[in-house]
């Protein structure tokens, strides 16, 4: 496909290794945000080329793998109601609730459907106006657009039998709490290329700022990643700390505008919790009042009291960097992406799913 | 909305272009979860290839 595979090309990918071995004095951390950038890496083994004094952590960015286990049960409840269609990203499914997941209902005869984009969800809620249409609205700024506009439609044409279950989180709080724990090795990170096609990338520009450090818009192509990584050293060896932009095939620094007045018109920031991490202040988005009526947990309302099972699974630590999916206990052992104990197993951007696919254990 | 179909190596979709109002037919698109979110500039997209060839040459002046 054009436009892609020439991003694939491994003779230009040892080209750009060879750029980094050159501007590599020093041992240099590196964080991808992104868990399609994770998934690259693994797949086509770019910490290989890299020198071995550049390492690659792999961040938080990973939508299934962050959604909260409070909402995992709140959607396994919701899902098992007798009215409902729940329709859901196919990611989300195998992520371990307290007790179910969500393939259980489904097992159990519950109105489960997977579809590719929230309107799918809008469509079968117009087909079927008996029932209670119900999406998990899960994703990164990447997914708001078209959540939003989901939402926005939904109003717009009086659609009253959907509701969205809300897990939207954004990038730039999750930054700044990693390079504010004191565990943090974090010295430059690559940002995601298509959360900033559409909030642009300003945001990063304090940010950089503040902690000093360099941060590079970085695409999801094996080539894209590795100039990444060759821009952010470069900087690092330059004594640099600035917000540079390697994906500007389609990343503008203001973001896509349009995209981010519907976000604006329907959602607003909001506290999150992120699996494995904890609640992050102002991370997230919530719906606006003038919407909540879309608001499942409002149609819904229902306490659960969620418990993680797994004392064994690190994936906080993984989705942090703190620790590799390899030093997990569990990894490739009892857990595996056929039975996941954590949800960075379950995802295909999440990184233990990663490394259990293209790594030999 | 402006629907447009789109292909992906082979196969085409639906794809909802509400944000990217100046799309045309013949452009690349960045599509995520059935809405395009960027038309791709073609001109930035052989960046990464200049970039490369510049590093290239200092490494192998003789043959710029
Ligand atoms: S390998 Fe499994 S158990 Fe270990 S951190 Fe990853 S998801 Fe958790």
């Amino acid at each position: 496909m054009k436009y892609v595979d020439e991003y694939r090309n491994s003779k230009e990918a040892e080209l750009f290794a060879n750029a980094i071995r050159k501007s590599t004095t020093r041992p240099w951390t590196l964080m991808e945000i992104c868990g399609g950038q994770t998934h690259s890496i693994a797949k086509y083994s770019l910490q290989d080329l890299l020198p071995e004094t550049i390492s690659l952590l792999h961040g938080p960015g990973c939508p299934v793998c962050v959604t909260p286990i409070n909402l995992i049960d709140k959607a396994v409840h919701i899902a098992a109601q007798p009215n409902v269609i729940f329709c859901s990203f196919g990611d989300m499914l195998r992520v371990p609730g307290s007790k179910e997941n969500l393939l259980t209902v489904k097992s159990k005869g519950g109105d489960l459907r997977i579809v590719y984009s929230p309107l799918d969800a809008l469509k079968i809620a117009q087909d079927n106006p008996q029932k209670e249409v119900v999406f998990f609205a899960i994703g990164f700024e990447t997914t708001a657009p078209a959540n939003a506009m989901a939402i926005y439609k939904a109003k717009l044409d009086d659609i009253n039998n959907i509701s969205f279950l809300v897990s939207q989180v954004i990038v730039p709080p999750a930054i700044r709490s990693i390079l504010g724990s004191s565990e943090n090795r974090v010295q430059g990170f690559l940002a995601a290329g298509h959360v900033c096609t559409v909030m642009g990338y300003q945001e990063y520009e304090p940010i950089s700022q503040q902690y000093r450090i360099p941060i590079v818009v970085t695409g999801f192509e094996p080539l894209d990643i590795l100039q990444g990584i060759y821009l952010c050293v470069k900087q690092l060896e330059e004594g640099r700390a600035e917000v540079e932009n390697q994906y500007s095939r389609s990343v503008r620094k203001e973001g896509n505008l349009s995209a981010q007045k519907i976000i604006q018109e329907v959602f607003q920031i909001v506290a999150r919790h992120w699996r494995g991490i904890g609640e992050i202040a102002q991370s997230g988005l919530g719906l606006r009042e003038a919407y909540a009526q879309f608001d499942a947990e409002n149609k819904f309302p229902h306490e659960v009291h969620s418990q993680e099972r797994s004392t064994e699974c690190i994936s906080g630590l993984v989705l942090q960097g703190i620790k590799k999916p390899n030093e997990c206990q569990a990894f490739g052992k009892s857990c595996t992406p056929e039975s996941p104990l954590g949800a960075t197993m379950v995802s295909t951007e999440g990184a233990c799913a990663a490394y259990y696919r293209y790594q030999s254990v | 909305m402006r629907i447009g179909q789109v292909g992906f190596g082979g196969i085409s979709k639906e794809i909802n272009l509400a944000y990217v109002p100046e799309a045309k037919v013949g452009n690349y698109v960045i599509v995520h979860v059935g809405f395009a979110i960027s038309i791709l500039n073609e001109e930035e997209a052989h960046r990464v290839f200049e970039t490369l060839h510049e590093l290239n040459a200092m490494d192998n002046p003789d043959l710029s």
